[in-house]
């Protein structure tokens, strides 16, 4: 009975119309099968590539807008910092874009750096178009949209190269991003064709979402539907995870409250998945409150800010605080944001705004450029199914797509490593 | 010009500030405490620019009344304590980081470490008075047993060798002990240089700090030049240890955050009082 199944699913699978991607390599081992603690968890040190401890860096500030002032209850802007790890020599040049809510600091990135570093590459390394820095200091307008987000991003890249470019030589440019930094980058790549200000010779995507208003909606229900009686019962789950980690964690420190580093307090413990379903979920959904009320700070308020109100730094902000924690990205989407864009194009509806926002609307420019390459996951979390298949029907022999891994918890496996490297090094040539 | 004029008290804030952080070392909170009930009165309302309109999404229509939110923590002073925070954040960045990291690059860690454990040693005082009021007679005993061994095994305490029999530090402060005998938190205070507080923990810090000067080591070693070193050590040892960075959240509403997770680690370290750990 047993043979029988398998041969039937080994006929299913040869006769299964998939196209051919670059296989993974035969012994990727991944230690964890369950994809949100793949995406929670560190990789043990043993399974994970060795990198530098040090790599010279050189970070400086650009200001896109120089003379826009910035609002005094965002007192702490000074600019948008940026970063550049160097080479001695002649090299390749990467730009890397952090995903969603992330600066271009944070550990996830200084490690793509030195594994970049590492390859030979000089790496300029930027911050999210939804980090809060970003929409201070150089977003042009409401961040969320795709295309205008590439704009404001380009212009970045400009800047900071032309900040540096005394300082390295340069052979190539070369563009990569992870999560939704991978998805900018597409679109970044599509206005560089028309700009030729870098002529970009490859293009990597790792973990990107395909349709950004089905990943954000996914990200959001692990928050709503984990939350043991709903999110009025908000207040009472958090407060538990809170005490049970306060239990297994003697090193506490306030640095402890952001993204990936509540994480690591996190995989201390024996987590259900339901909790870290939802601590996933309420990590993205803080990225997007942090993002919303800035921008709408930045935009002259109406949203969660009232008009015709200047926030100074002693405003107390609590009350925004909890109607923006309130938000999300969906009701952004459609509350704010697209009756903005409807205002500025009139006749825009919401299906052409929605095609903005998802890599179907790059389909052919995708499929005929060969300088694109992904990397993915089967079972990435902010995918939806069907997703997978489209993305090997669209970047075929180019996608590296891993069994298991969830979102990004695989990126520092060697064998990830090496197809990142092995893709920006152009090892097919 | 309305804006610059509203700042004037709270720019004053940071001046006093900066002069009652010399105080604080000898054990008077009386400035900052004056300057807290003189410079409350910083606005914590926006400035009107012209015809308020009321945003789309609207608090009173998205929270429930009597919902619990643990961003509402009571802040009497929040336009005091934002204005610390602010200069606190200055402070941090150019003068306190600094100094620690000159510490941390010309210090070997194995060094720092056993500056670390020797300082924890000296501390033991305020661990042993607090569990000794809490009538953790268990913890107290450890304490004792600890600063023995530390002190002599450990070499005047600069190896935490009791750690390795097995005896923790009972860590315990008198803010947590009015907390153990039921004290409410009072309103939340961020302290120039100090950070985070509210008022039972700033009454307690006074508590301890005149316990470690009265019974401590300042007290064994009558001389200003080793007061004076020991707390310089004490500051730069202190930072050393707090992984904490300004900014770090990326987030608009980082002193909220700080306000919220403080508020709930003390709630969280007085339901663990009276345990040994």
């Amino acid at each position: 009975m047993k043979r029988l199944l398998a041969l039937t699913l080994l006929i299913v699978s040869l006769l299964a119309d998939r196209p051919a991607t670059a296989a993974p390599p035969q012994s990727y081992f991944y230690p964890f099968v369950n994809p949100y603690e793949a995406t929670v968890m560190e990789l043990p040190k043993e399974f994970e590539v060795r990198l530098p401890d040090q790599v010279p860096v050189y970070e400086f500030v650009i200001r896109p807008f120089p003379h826009r002032e910035i609002p005094e209850v965002f007192w702490y802007e000074k600019g948008l910092a940026c970063s550049l790890v160097y080479q001695e020599h002649k090299a390749p040049l990467v730009f890397l874009v952090a995903g969603s809510g992330s600066r271009f600091d944070v550990p996830r990135m200084l490690k793509l750096q030195k594994v970049l570093y590492q390859a030979g590459f000089h790496v300029i390394s930027i911050t999210s178009p939804t980090h809060m820095d970003f929409v201070v200091n150089a977003a042009s307008g409401l961040p969320g949209i795709a295309t205008d987000d590439a704009k404001d991003l380009y212009r970045v890249m400009d800047l900071a190269y032309q900040k540096v470019r005394d300082r390295i030589q340069v052979s190539q440019f070369l563009l990569a991003g992870y999560s939704l930094g991978g998805f900018d980058a597409a679109f970044v790549a599509k206005l560089d064709d028309r700009e030729h200000h870098f002529d970009f010779k490859r293009v990597l995507l790792i973990n990107p979402p395909v349709c950004l208003y089905d990943s954000v909606s996914a990200l959001d229900r692990l928050l709503v539907q984990n939350v043991p009686g709903g999110m009025d019962n908000f207040d009472t789950w958090f407060r538990g995870v809170f005490s049970e980690t306060m239990h297994l964690t003697e090193s506490w420190g306030p640095g402890g409250l952001s993204g990936e580093s509540m994480y690591r307090t996190y995989k201390r413990m024996q987590p259900s998945e339901s909790n870290l379903a939802a601590l996933i979920g309420l990590t993205a959904r803080m990225n997007a409150a942090d993002m919303i009320f800035t921008a709408d700070v930045m935009n002259g308020g109406g949203y969660i800010v009232p008009k015709n109100v200047r926030l100074t730094s002693t405003t107390s902000l609590t009350r925004y605080a909890t109607v923006a924690y309130k938000t999300s990205f969906i009701d952004y989407f459609e509350q704010w944001l697209f009756p903005h864009y409807q205002k500025m194009e009139p006749g825009l509806t919401r299906e052409e705004l929605l095609r903005r926002e998802t890599l179907r609307s790059l389909e052919g420019y995708l499929k005929g450029s060969g300088k694109f390459g992904l990397i993915h996951n089967e079972d990435d979390i902010i995918l939806v199914p069907g997703d997978i298949e489209y993305l090997e029907r669209v970047f075929g022999d180019r996608a590296w797509i891993f069994p298991s891994g969830g979102h990004m918890g695989n990126m520092f496996h060697p064998d990830v490593v090496s197809a990142i490297t092995g893709f920006l090094k152009g090892k097919e040539e | 010009m309305k804006n610059y004029r509203d700042h004037i008290p709270c720019s004053m804030a940071y001046a006093t500030a900066k002069r009652s952080a010399g105080f604080l070392t000898k054990g008077s909170l009386l400035v900052p405490l004056l300057a807290v009930l003189l410079l409350s009165a910083c606005s914590t309302a926006p400035i009107v620019t012209g015809p308020v309109e009321p945003p789309l999404r609207r608090y009173e229509d998205l929270v429930k009344p009597g919902q619990p939110n643990m961003l509402d923590v009571k802040d009497s002073v929040e336009g005091f304590n934002r204005g610390s925070y602010r200069f606190n954040y200055y402070f941090d960045e150019y003068l306190y980081r600094p100094i620690v990291r000159g510490y941390e690059f010309i210090t070997p860690n194995y060094v720092e470490d056993r500056v670390s454990d020797a300082i924890d040693n000296l501390g033991e005082i305020t661990n042993l008075t607090n569990n000794l009021m809490q009538f953790n007679l268990k913890a107290a005993g450890i304490t004792v047993s600890r600063f023995v061994i530390n002190s002599t095994i450990g070499v005047g305490g600069l190896w935490d060798q009791a750690k390795k029999m097995g005896l923790n530090r009972q860590t315990e402060d008198f803010g947590l002990t009015l907390g153990h005998y039921g004290s409410g938190s009072g309103t939340y205070l961020m302290l120039p240089v100090l950070g985070a507080s509210n008022v039972r923990d700033t009454t307690g810090l006074v508590a301890d700090v005149a316990t470690s000067n009265y019974l401590g080591p300042v007290a064994w070693i009558n001389d200003s030049t080793f007061t004076y070193a020991y707390s310089g050590i004490y500051a730069v040892d202190r930072r050393h240890r707090i992984p904490f960075r300004y900014r770090q959240t990326g987030s608009p509403f980082e002193y909220e955050l700080i306000r919220s997770l403080y508020t709930m680690k003390r709630d969280y370290d007085i339901g663990q009082t009276g345990e040994v750990k």
